[in-house]
């Protein structure tokens, strides 16, 4: 039946996909047929009809607004700017401190340029923080079991890692969710801490060093903790290839135990 | 103007004018506002910090719909969406799907715009997402063959069924109603 082999390509035909030749072949038979022709424009009309109905959704105009916020030029690179002169300041004032004890100037220069490395690398930390914190689904795996959390993240990032044994501690795992930072996958916890929302990440450390915009400076290592006039505290520290940054509004204390849970369980 | 600056502009002058489209795909995606909303706001985020990786020149709008199908996939939503997908095989070209029953018919004599939209909802999300990219998005099988990482015999096919799927969908609402 030539018809059937016409009508296998029927839908084809009217997405506009076959070839120009056959296109225009297929033209032609449509016209004239009386088995194909009914087909096509009954197959046309639901095509129109799947367009209507799929052009159902409206954002808000306060959903517009805030996406433009998030990228128009100004704010963004006032925001940025703000950032950098605040790191700066604060960092001019902690090696103005320091110059007189013990720190040469080429050690001054040197850790200038780490602690800006540094404060960038903590705004991204920090923005990433807060945007789940902000979401209405924060995790995407709920669990308070590690047992459950870690098997989650198999096959998403391509890393594995250990999660802390808990019991005895004041810490509680809330869940996991997938998460990029210079566009590289890792993988984020949240824990609770007295009403405290503390986020532990995880990322390989070769994947943020290759085709990252941040050199990791060195003494971004053991211990570093962030600057106190900013509103989060954070450690970071490498360990096993993995690099780990833990997060949250909870006190240095709070911050230091998760820390050392994680350290052990590595 | 600095090289950033420039770049941030181009961003948006290039991705504002798909945010109604984004959004509405991605709430047919998780068929929920506020989960709509993340999922645009976390593409929108991610691709402006991505953008220095895009080629200029090359499909900004495919690259912008993968970024947020990916994001989708990796939600929770996305997840208990996707452990839904069918495991036979999609490389076995189109059907023939013609019937003696023809839903067109039913749909050209009630023109019900609800009918169809609930018939898309109940899709399995990998046969609602290539429906909206080829019929409302317009998209040619190669952008939605770049959208979704799949060969085009795989669209193809995928969107065959897709049709199949929701002719059959139709057919038994009519058929309730």
């Amino acid at each position: 039946m030539v018809c059937e082999a016409w009508k296998a390509k029927l839908d084809t035909y009217l997405d506009g996909e076959l070839p120009e030749e056959e296109m225009r072949t297929f033209d032609a038979h449509v016209r004239s047929c009386t088995s194909c022709a009914p087909d096509a424009l009954t197959r046309l009309q639901m095509k129109r009809a799947i367009q209507v109905a799929g052009n159902r959704f409206t954002p808000s105009d306060e959903f517009r607004r805030r996406i433009q916020r998030s990228i128009a030029r100004k704010p963004q690179r006032s925001l940025r700017l703000a950032w950098m002169l605040a790191a700066a300041a604060i960092v001019i004032l902690a090696v103005g401190t320091l110059t007189s004890t013990y720190r040469t100037r080429s050690g001054r220069e040197q850790a200038l340029r780490d602690s800006i490395l540094q404060d960038h690398v903590f705004s991204e930390i920090a923005d990433l923080h807060v945007s789940t914190l902000a979401s209405t689904s924060p995790v995407d795996v709920v669990s308070t079991d590690r047992h459950t959390v870690k098997p989650w993240f198999q096959g998403k990032i391509p890393f594995a890692f250990n999660l802390p044994e808990l019991q005895n501690s004041e810490f509680s795992l809330l869940g996991g969710r997938m998460t990029y930072l210079d566009q590289t996958p890792g993988a984020q916890l949240i824990y609770d801490v007295r009403k405290h929302h503390i986020s532990v990440f995880v990322f390989q450390e070769r994947s943020l060093r290759v085709g990252s915009e941040l050199e990791w400076p060195a003494s971004l290592g053991e211990n570093t903790l962030s600057p106190k006039k900013l509103p989060f505290n954070m450690e970071t520290w490498s360990q096993g290839g993995l690099r780990y940054f833990v997060i949250g509004d909870a006190s240095t204390a709070d911050i230091d135990g998760l820390a050392k849970l994680f350290k052990a369980a590595a | 103007m600095s090289g950033v600056d420039t770049q941030s502009d181009s961003f948006e002058e290039l991705a504002m004018p798909l945010f109604d489209q984004l959004y509405n795909f991605a709430h047919w995606l998780t068929q929920n506002r506020e989960e709509a909303e993340d999922l645009v706001q976390e593409t929108y985020t991610k691709a402006l910090k991505g953008f220095s990786s895009f080629q200029l020149g090359t499909n900004f709008r495919a690259w912008m719909y993968r970024i947020l199908r990916n994001t989708f996939l990796t939600s929770r939503t996305g997840l208990r969406a996707a452990s839904t997908v069918p495991l036979d095989s999609e490389d076995n070209g189109p059907e023939l799907a013609v019937e003696n029953a023809t839903p067109e018919t039913i749909l050209m004599k009630s023109s019900n715009s609800q009918l169809v939209q609930s018939a898309i909802a109940d899709l399995p999300v990998h046969f609602r997402e290539i429906l909206l990219l080829c019929e409302v998005e317009e998209m040619s099988y190669q952008e939605i063959a770049e959208t979704l990482s799949l060969p085009i015999g795989t669209v193809m096919s995928r969107l065959s069924r897709a049709r199949k799927t929701l002719r059959d969908c139709l057919q038994r609402q009519f058929q309730k109603g």
